[in-house]
């Protein structure tokens, strides 16, 4: 099929996108090592840009390039807050980055290009779209891990995490290979029709699916294949950790539902099994191995790990509503998730990583504003009431009773239960222990990194408040109704 | 007679073995960046296969993504290494093993 003028119009957001980052390596050369705050800028810029091209994007559904991109309302809601948190993260990161020495162009245009990444990946119409997408964004975000190269732990962190990384794209391939061989296309909604019609060979299929739910279940970091997770976490600098705990989350939740729905829909009944099985493993080790952490980024690999389990769980069902809730957790998550490490990095200055629970004590003597947003941060990752991510929770246990697997929502609550346990110790050490240090809080002058964060927490309690808008455009964008 | 299946079993003893490279060896990170490109090399030879075997051009079109993002995988796998190497002065697996828990 020819192309046509058409199919530019839907990647325009992508389209700029990739002439802005190389607008941005351009200007990174251009400006002294002392003005990178430019490029900083000029990589927000393309970021908001990009959010208000996909935000005014009004058109219908449609499918581009011979069914290779995929232009829908699923897409365009992850992308949208992919790109929120994105422009969010480049806000947070900054202070952090130029403290260490690594406030470098990299960076920026590492992330820019894991961004596209995950904007293809989400809009992904066939198996070469999920392919290209996932490792533009692997790939970037292996550098992004060895972004401090003299460190022996970031160093590390990121040689575990490309190893795990491209075994678990090797298996990912292995099964798409055997989807090709038994359905004879690499097109998803061709591949949808091929299985549910007449021949094909469904023992290859159920073979490639096998690989294909391990791979993903490789990139949300699902037990057991999580092992990459907490190193990664622990290793890498923190500005880089808010980055790969974020976005990247949300584009592996639309990789699962394209693969998965609009490609293997009609083997839900196998594929929800297996995910049950890894769900249930996910929310067991998470949350049991995160009570034993005293670090608090591999603390919050485990509660990754835990909330990982709980995303699952609203895919169990294979209806719209349970997608729908599935992308409601993962948007909670991911805000969530952006505020606990946006803490580290406000907390942490020069020679002090803030990153053991014990940096914390006492913080409430020390900056009650900064100790009550993460308190609102933990009791939403804990899941209490009113907070966002009990409403999150609430959904995809629904979504888990009605895909009719009782015994696991059982199971997810005492997890949910067990959980509360680390959320709130560091809660306690907040409030009640002495502080360490005895001055007030030292505050970092970035004026953006403190009002963005202090918005994005107060978040949590609003959207607890007032969900209904977020999760009827979820329902809506799923087809729900 | 060569048919459909020899391949697909010469591609699966191939990904076995990467596999098998990747888990059994405790001495060599190089050994494990071969393993993974033999993993993708396993893949190309499944999806040549079923490419031919169907009459459809897709699947060679595949392999030419595979091999692209296969070397520009190995540039960064290799990159890292040596930035390791020069923190370690190691490249035995069992010596990476600073964070636990």
């Amino acid at each position: 099929m020819p192309f046509s003028i058409q199919d530019l119009q839907l990647i325009l957001p992508e389209a700029f996108l990739l002439f802005a980052i190389c607008a941005v390596i351009v200007v990174d050369l251009l400006v002294k090592p002392t003005q990178r705050d430019v490029t900083h800028w000029v990589s927000f810029g393309a970021v908001a840009a990009t959010l208000l091209l996909v935000v005014i994007d009004r058109g219908a559904d449609a499918v581009g390039f011979s069914g290779m991109f995929v232009h829908d309302a699923v897409a365009r809601l992850l992308k949208i807050f992919m790109l929120l948190i994105v422009a969010a993260i480049l806000a947070y990161a900054r202070t952090y980055l130029k403290d260490r020495r690594l406030h470098v162009g990299e960076f920026y245009e590492l992330v820019l290009f894991a961004t596209l990444g995950m904007m293809l990946l989400v809009s992904a119409g066939s198996l070469v779209m999920i392919y290209v997408g996932l490792e533009l964004l692997t790939l970037s975000s292996y550098a992004l891990v060895a972004l401090n190269r003299d460190s022996s732990l970031s160093t590390e962190a990121a040689m575990k995490y490309f190893v795990l990384g491209a075994l678990a794209s090797g298996l990912l391939l292995y099964g798409l290979s055997m989807i090709y061989g038994a359905t004879g296309s690499l097109d998803l909604a061709r591949i949808h029709l091929a299985d549910t019609g007449v021949g094909g060979h469904p023992s290859l299929l159920l073979f490639g699916l096998v690989f294909v739910v391990v791979g993903i279940a490789f990139k949300f970091g699902a037990v057991p294949f999580h092992m990459w997770l907490p190193d990664v976490y622990e290793g890498s600098p923190t500005a880089v950790t808010i980055f790969v705990s974020t976005a990247p989350k949300l584009a592996a939740f639309g990789m699962a539902y394209r693969l998965l729905d609009s490609g293997l829909g009609a083997l839900a009944p196998h594929w929800s099994l297996m995910l049950a099985i890894l769900a249930a493993l996910s929310l067991v080790i998470g949350n049991v191995v995160a009570i034993a952490q005293t670090n608090i980024k591999r603390m919050l690999a485990y509660s990754t790990i835990s909330h990982m389990g709980f995303l699952l769980l609203g895919l169990l069902d294979a209806t719209p509503s349970g997608y729908a809730a599935a992308m409601f957790y993962a948007i909670c998550y991911a805000l969530m998730t952006a505020v606990a490490f946006g803490m580290i990095l406000l907390l942490s200055r020069v020679g002090f990583e803030a990153d053991d629970i014990d940096d914390f004590k006492g913080l409430h003597q020390r900056s009650p504003w900064y100790a009550f947003v993460m308190l609102l941060t933990m009791f939403s990752l804990a899941g209490v009431p009113p907070l966002w991510g009990f409403f999150a929770k609430l959904l995809v246990l629904k979504a888990t009773i009605d895909a009719g697997f009782l015994w696991l929502a059982l199971v997810a609550i005492v997890c949910a239960v067990a959980g509360c346990f680390y959320y709130l110790r560091v809660v306690k050490v907040m409030y009640f222990d002495a502080p360490t240090e005895k001055k007030a809080l030292e505050l970092p002058a970035d004026v953006p990194l403190r009002w963005l964060l202090s918005i994005n927490g107060v978040a949590l309690l609003f959207m607890g408040l007032f969900f209904g808008p977020l999760l009827t455009w979820c329902y809506r964008a799923m087809g729900a109704g | 007679m060569i048919t459909l299946s020899h391949y697909i079993v010469l591609g699966t003893i191939l990904f076995c073995i990467s596999v098998a490279g990747i888990f059994i060896n405790r001495k060599n990170i190089i050994v494990l960046l071969m393993s993974i490109e033999l993993m993708l090399l396993a893949v190309n030879t499944n999806f040549v296969a079923f490419s031919r075997f169907l009459g459809n051009v897709d699947g060679q079109v595949f392999v030419f993504f595979i091999l692209t993002v296969a070397a520009a995988e190995s540039a960064i796998g290799l990159a890292i290494l040596v930035a390791l190497f020069r923190n370690r002065a190691t490249i035995n697996v069992g010596e990476i093993d600073s964070m636990k828990g």
